[in-house]
C-alpha cells in the first residue's frame, strides 16, 4: 500500500528565484494493493511530478510517502526500486552500446531465457525475434523504444508500477496489446498495483479509481463511471477560455484546364 | 603440451584473447620478448623473419573460416619488447586473426612494448582482426604499448580490425595506417579506457586510392579521472569512395579529450563524412537504471560498459 501525507512540491519560479511556485499542493492520497489507479488531469497540473516524487526522483519539500508501512521519503531511487516500485518514463531514455536483452535482463535483476524475453516484448506489441539484439539507441523509433521502456517494467515485475503517459507516442495497434497487458496484470489480482498517467480514455475505463489532478491538487476521484462525464466536459475546452473565429479562408481558383 | 604458463600468463591470455591453455590451429605466443610455442597449420605458416624482430605470416590463397592466434605478454619490469609481425594473406581468404597485447608489472620499472602488425590483404578476401591491449599489476612502473597497424588491401577485400584498450596501460600512441584499391572495404574499430594519469594518442590515417572503395572509423572512448586522450583519424578520397568517421566519447572526472577528425578529398566523387562528439554521461541513463535497482555507481559502470561494447 501506498499513502502519500500532505505532500508538497515547490521549485524555484526562475533558476536562483527566492520565490517559489507549487507544483504539488498537499496532497494526501492513499493506493491499496491490488489497485489499478489512473491519474488524469490538465497539463501541468502535476501528474509527472506526483509521479516522480513517487519513485525518488524528486524530493519533497515537505510530506511523507509511506510503502507498505515503511517511510520512504528519504529514500533514494535506488533503495526504493529494491523494495518494489518500478517507474515506466515518459520520455525513455537511450543507450548507446546496450542491447534490448541487456536491459529487460537488468531490469528482470537475472539473465533472462529468450523464451521470457520474447514474452515481455510480445506484450507490448514488438516482434523479439528483430529487437533483441537491437542497441537501445537513437536507431529504434520513438514509439518502438516507448514499446521497451514498458517492457522493462513488466520484466521487473515491481510491487507497485507507475507508468508516465504509456501510450504516448505508440500506435493504435500496439496501444490495443497493450491495454489487454493492463487489463491481464490487474486482473491476475496477485498484490501487485498499478498506477498510470494517463489521458485514454480506454485506459481510464480499466481502472478501478480513476484521479483527476489540477493544479496540483486532488480535485476529484472516483470510479471511471462516476468521473468520465465529467472528464468528456473537461476535455472540450479549457473554461473560460474563448474560441476566436477561424479567419476566413482566400480560395483561389483551381484551374481545371491542365 | 609442455609448456609453462603461470597462472599471470595464463590470466593475461584469457583477458586479451581469450584463451586458455593452447588454442588450436595456428598460433605463436610471444612471452618477454620470446617465443613461447608456436604452430603452423596446413595452410597458414608462422616463420621467425630474419631481418627484424617478429614473424611472418604466411597464408595460403583461398584459406577458410581459420584462425590465427599471435598474443604478446609481458611479466619482466624493465623490458622494452619490439616486434614486427607482418601478414601475407593471399586471395579469396576468409580468415580470423587474435592479436593483442597483456602487461603484468608489479615493479616499478617499466615495461613496453611495441606492437608493428602489417596486412598484405590479397584480392577478395575477407579478415577480422582483433586486437586486446590490457595491463596490470600493482607496480607503479609505468606499463606502455605502441603499437602500429598497417593495411594494405587488394581489390574487393574487406576487413574488419577491432582495437581494443581497457584499462591498465599507463601510456600510449597508436599509429593506424590503411591504404585501400578498388571496392575494398574497411571498418576499423577503436576502443579506449583510460583512467587515473594515463594518455592515449590514437593518429589515423586511410587512404581511400580505388574506386568503390569504403572504410568506417568507429571510435569509442572513456577518459577517468585525470586522463587524457587525442584521436586524430583522417581519411583521404582520391576516387569515387565513401568514408565515414565517427569519434564518440565519454568525459568524466578531470579528464581530457581532444577528438580531432579529418577528411581529404582529391576527386569529385569522393563521399566523406565526420562527425565527432564528447560528452558526459546523460543523467536520465544513471537514473533509468537506478530505477531498476541499480545503485549510481553500478549504473555508471554498466553504462560505460556497454558503450564499449
Amino acid at each position: 500500500m501506498l499513502e502519500l501525507k500532505n505532500l508538497v512540491f515547490e521549485v524555484p519560479v526562475n533558476e536562483g528565484a527566492v520565490e517559489t511556485k507549487r507544483i504539488i499542493d498537499d496532497l494526501s492520497l492513499t493506493i491499496g494493493d491490488d489497485r489499478f489507479t489512473v491519474i488524469t488531469g490538465p497539463n501541468g497540473g502535476g501528474k509527472s511530478t506526483l509521479a516522480k516524487l513517487i519513485m525518488g526522483i524528486e524530493k519533497p519539500t515537505s510530506g511523507q510517502i509511506i510503502f507498505n508501512g515503511e517511510d520512504i521519503t528519504d529514500l533514494s531511487i535506488t533503495e526504493r526500486a529494491r523494495l518494489g516500485i518500478g517507474y515506466g518514463f515518459q520520455q525513455p531514455a537511450r543507450f548507446k552500446g546496450m542491447k534490448v536483452k541487456k536491459l529487460l535482463e537488468i531490469a528482470a535483476g537475472r539473465k533472462l531465457p529468450m523464451l521470457a524475453c520474447n514474452e515481455y516484448l510480445a506484450k507490448v506489441g514488438l516482434c523479439s525475434a528483430t529487437y533483441l539484439t537491437r542497441e537501445v539507441d537513437k536507431s529504434l523509433s520513438g514509439g518502438e523504444v516507448k514499446r521497451i521502456e514498458i517492457a522493462t517494467i513488466l520484466a521487473s515485475d515491481p510491487k507497485l508500477a507507475i507508468y508516465d503517459e504509456p501510450e504516448a507516442g505508440i500506435d493504435l495497434w500496439s496501444f490495443d496489446r497493450l491495454t489487454e497487458t493492463f487489463r491481464d496484470i490487474h486482473e491476475a489480482r496477485d498484490g501487485r498495483s498499478i498506477v498510470i498517467i494517463s489521458h485514454q480514455e480506454r485506459i481510464i475505463q480499466l481502472a478501478d479509481e480513476v484521479v483527476l489532478l489540477r493544479e496540483g491538487r486532488i480535485s476529484e476521484t472516483g470510479t471511471p463511471e462516476q468521473l468520465m462525464p465529467k472528464l468528456g466536459f473537461t476535455a472540450k475546452g479549457v473554461p473560460g477560455c474563448q474560441l476566436t473565429e477561424p479567419t476566413a479562408l482566400h480560395l483561389t481558383t483551381i484551374p481545371t484546364t491542365c | 603440451m609442455a609448456v609453462d604458463l603461470s597462472p599471470i600468463d595464463e590470466n593475461l591470455l584469457a583477458a586479451i584473447a581469450n584463451i586458455h591453455g593452447m588454442p588450436n590451429g595456428a598460433f605463436n605466443i610471444r612471452r618477454n620478448g620470446e617465443l613461447v610455442e608456436r604452430h603452423s597449420s596446413a595452410n597458414i605458416e608462422i616463420a621467425t623473419k630474419t631481418d627484424n624482430p617478429g614473424i611472418d605470416i604466411t597464408i595460403a590463397p583461398g584459406t577458410k573460416g581459420e584462425n590465427v592466434f599471435i598474443p604478446v605478454i609481458v611479466t619482466q619490469s624493465g623490458l622494452k619488447d619490439v616486434v614486427y609481425n607482418t601478414f601475407y594473406i593471399g586471395d579469396n581468404c576468409d580468415i580470423t586473426i587474435i592479436a593483442g597485447c597483456g602487461i603484468h608489472n608489479d615493479s616499478h620499472k617499466g615495461s613496453q612494448h611495441d606492437g608493428i602488425h602489417t596486412f598484405y590483404i590479397g584480392k577478395n578476401s575477407r579478415i577480422k582482426y582483433i586486437e586486446k591491449h590490457y595491463g596490470e599489476g600493482t607496480g607503479t612502473g609505468e606499463r606502455v604499448l605502441n603499437p602500429v597497424t598497417n593495411v594494405y588491401m587488394e581489390e574487393n577485400s574487406y576487413c574488419e580490425m577491432e582495437l581494443t584498450q581497457l584499462r591498465g596501460v599507463t601510456s600510449t600512441l597508436r599509429d593506424t595506417v590503411a591504404e585501400l584499391k578498388e571496392n575494398a572495404k574497411l571498418i576499423l574499430t577503436e576502443k579506449l579506457l583510460t583512467h587515473d594519469d594515463q594518455i592515449a594518442t590514437s593518429n589515423m590515417k586511410i587512404d581511400l586510392v580505388g574506386d568503390g572503395s569504403s572504410v568506417q572509423v568507429i571510435s569509442r572512448s572513456v577518459a577517468q579521472d585525470n586522463s587524457k586522450q587525442i584521436f586524430n583519424p583522417l581519411v583521404t578520397g582520391s576516387a569515387a569512395c565513401h568514408g565515414h568517421v565517427q569519434c564518440d566519447a565519454i568525459i568524466m572526472g578531470k579528464a581530457n579529450v581532444t577528438a580531432i577528425p579529418g577528411i581529404e578529398a582529391a576527386c569529385e566523387d569522393a563521399m566523406l563524412i565526420h562527425e565527432a562528439a564528447i560528452g558526459k554521461i546523460a543523467g536520465d541513463e544513471i537514473t533509468k537504471l537506478m530505477t531498476l535497482g541499480l545503485t549510481y555507481e553500478e549504473a555508471e559502470q554498466e553504462i560505460i560498459e556497454d558503450f564499449l561494447n
